[in-house]
């Protein structure tokens, strides 16, 4: 088991005949996640990597049975794309692209709310289940399929979060990078609820950063709807007040979204917090009694 | 992106928002031409610089002849103003804001956001104008009133008559201030703004609701399809070394420790610092060299770090995903000979061709230190800085 993925789960990618869109879209296929098409307007019927190449969505959806798409379009197109996906009635939209207006997502936000579709980013890097479906363009080598919930708004920071796992074994049954904005599509207790109903993760890892008050809201939803062991990083406790630390949404704004804050929340929470980003493994070995 | 005072109020102005008459100028004799222009004789003259705070450094001054317009406008223009809000340099001044004079009877806060918890524009209000917000919601979180933005239907009237009517606002003052509120929720949405603050706002002496400052920050996201604003951009009131580094498409931001952080990805350049820290160390900056760390990146990131006179080491932290750290190894090897490194410069690989990068560097005969740990990496960081000072 896992969330949000798995190796049945058919794939489409808007922004497939991209750089980025052919890259990561290649990569994925040698992982072997069930890639079946793309989106591309105006080059529908061609192919692409060996996938057919659809010139909107719906097209795509009603030809493939896809039920997620991942999405790698330049910025000033995400929210024509991710609203594109969801009346296409993709169930999962994986939005890797970076620089979308804010103002944008409050509206994508919006639509979300009414609709049965999940959004996972922007400005992430993606979802992957190991062994199984790799969607977006972390690296698959580091991952081992196994018992280890990873959520996190950074990219590499994940990396290094799971990195520590598959050096022990644990291995992950599901990494989600939830991504980097001040308004993501999903927030860490979309994905933590998921994570506590999936048989196959036994403990969680969650890496957060300052900014905005999603650890806060992670905490609280922890300390009543969470039984698994928990095991979090915080990133920036040296960060300056207002300024912004390359993520748009990683700013300490009017002394709020602090890491001193975060931390004591979820410590409040029961939560195993570490100061080092070096001790996820160690905490997680410690918490869960893993060897 | 912030925008100057005088900027916001001329936008303000286009959308039809009662901002009083001024001109921004760049020099003393302007500063008098402009006050005269505007007549009467009592005018406010503002600095211009991205920082609050100014009336209590003196930077703005309510002025009762022209010739103390002019000697405001001598004594700033060239100068550094330093409020509680900058660093100890401050921030240059280079324009004057010359603004006709309001007589004040309430001071009142209007302000927007983005709140990030309801995920909507949030629209503040307070009859506590004029002072500092924040201690405001902190001591006394009920004189905060809210109004939250449907994004589908957009901000309506009832909304800002029943801010007004809170406000204790009265007869045609009501109506003003819904127009205001209107006005600048569609000012909001049509600029991409993700700040939007007037205060104070106040209530004249005779009667009016009127902007008597005006502050805006935009998305950084959205530029590009606000080209008129975008232009308004004063790179002036940036840290020179951030302005540098965004040119190149990395994130610097300067902090005040001796060991300079250069690192792929956001997240992970915040833990390396933290890291740092962790191990007794100060770190210099945040720099993100951006996922792929080509040689140019890399050696464009050693110029701005060691521009930087405090940096007494280097740590380099690279998570190879896609990128193989034997390809960025070649790139920390060719920019430390190009840029001239003499610090010594102390890398972490991990992930893609971790072992193959760390071999390369140490076959290098540079002062490299390769560590195998972040940990190592981070007190070999903070001991070669140490032997250095």
């Amino acid at each position: 088991m896992s969330i949000l993925i798995d190796k049945n789960t058919k794939v489409l990618c808007q922004g497939l005949t991209g750089s980025q869109g052919t890259l990561h879209s290649r990569q994925a296929i040698e992982y072997g996640t069930r890639m079946v098409g793309g989106i591309t307007p105006g080059k529908g019927g061609s192919e692409h990597l060996g996938l057919p190449v659809f010139d909107t969505v719906a097209e795509a959806v009603e030809a493939t049975g896809a039920t997620t798409s991942v999405i790698y379009v330049p910025a000033p197109f995400g929210k024509d794309s991710i609203l594109e996906a969801i009346d296409a009635g993709i169930l999962l939209v994986v939005c890797i692209s970076e620089g979308i207006p804010t103002l944008d997502m409050l509206t994508i936000k919006a639509k979300l709310d009414t609709t049965p579709t999940r959004l996972v980013g922007p400005n992430c890097p993606g979802v992957i289940t190991p062994g199984e479906c790799k969607i977006g363009i972390m690296p698959g080598e580091i991952h081992l399929p196994g018992k280890v919930g990873v959520v996190s708004r950074s990219g590499t920071l994940t990396y290094e979060a799971v990195k520590q796992t598959t050096d022990r074994g644990f291995g992950q049954s599901t990494c989600v990078g939830i991504g980097g904005d001040p308004i993501p599509g999903s927030h860490f207790i979309d994905i933590l609820e998921l994570l506590e109903k999936d048989p196959a993760t036994e403990a969680i890892v969650m890496v957060g950063e300052i900014g905005g008050p999603a650890e806060e809201e992670a905490a609280e939803f922890i300390r009543s709807n969470v039984s698994k062991p928990v095991v979090s990083y915080i990133a920036g406790v040296t960060a300056p007040a207002g300024k912004r630390m390359g993520h748009a949404g990683a700013i300490i704004a009017g002394g709020k979204g602090t890491a001193r804050d975060k931390f004591a929340a979820l410590e409040a929470a029961g939560v195993t917090t570490v100061k080092s980003l070096a001790q996820i493994g160690d905490a997680l070995a410690e918490v869960t009694g893993w060897s | 992106m912030n925008l100057h005072e005088y900027q916001a109020k001329g936008l303000f102005a286009d959308y039809g928002l009662p901002v009083s008459v001024g001109h921004a100028v760049d020099t003393a004799e302007e500063a008098v031409a402009a006050a005269r222009k505007i007549g009467g004789e009592r005018w406010v003259v503002k600095v211009q610089v991205h920082a609050g705070g100014r009336g209590k450094a003196g930077g703005v001054k309510l002025a009762g002849s022209l010739d103390e317009v002019r000697a405001f406008a001598e004594n700033w223009i060239g100068k550094n103003l330093v409020t509680i809000q900058t660093d100890e340099h401050g921030q240059p001044v280079s324009k004057i804001y010359v603004e006709a004079c309001a007589e004040i009877d309430r001071e009142l806060y209007l302000g927007a956001v983005i709140d990030r918890g309801s995920r909507r524009v949030v629209f503040m209000a307070s009859t506590e104008g004029g002072v500092e917000i924040e201690k405001v919601a902190e001591e006394t979180p009920e004189k905060i009133l809210r109004t939250t933005i449907d994004p589908f239907v957009g901000a309506q009237p009832y909304q800002g008559r029943e801010l007004a009517f809170r406000l204790g606002l009265e007869g045609g003052q009501v109506a003003q201030f819904t127009n205001l509120f209107i006005g600048l929720a569609k000012l909001f949405e049509e600029l991409d703004c993700s700040l939007l603050e007037i205060n104070p706002l106040i209530v004249t002496k005779q009667g009016n609701i009127h902007c008597l400052d005006a502050k805006i920050s935009i998305d950084g996201n959205a530029l590009f399809r606000q080209k008129r604003i975008a232009a308004m951009h004063d790179p002036s009131q940036e840290d020179q070394r951030e302005a540098e580094a965004a040119a190149f498409d990395l994130s610097y931001v300067a902090l005040d420790g001796n060991i300079g952080c250069m690192v792929n990805g956001a997240g992970l350049a915040m833990g390396t610092m933290d890291l740092v820290k962790i191990h007794g160390g100060n770190p210099a900056n945040f720099l993100d060299v951006g996922g792929a760390a080509t040689k140019e990146a890399v050696a464009e990131a050693f110029k701005i770090i060691l521009s930087d006179s405090n940096v007494k080491a280097v740590l380099i932290n690279i998570f190879g995903g896609i990128v193989s750290c034997a390809t960025v190894a070649e790139g920390i090897i060719g920019a430390v000979e190009d840029v001239g490194v003499r610090v010594p410069v102390i890398v972490r690989f991990e992930g893609n061709n971790a072992k193959l990068g760390t071999e390369t560097l140490a076959a290098s005969g540079l002062n490299i230190i390769a560590a195998t740990s972040l940990n190592e990496a981070a007190g070999s960081a903070v001991a070669a800085a140490e032997g250095q000072t």
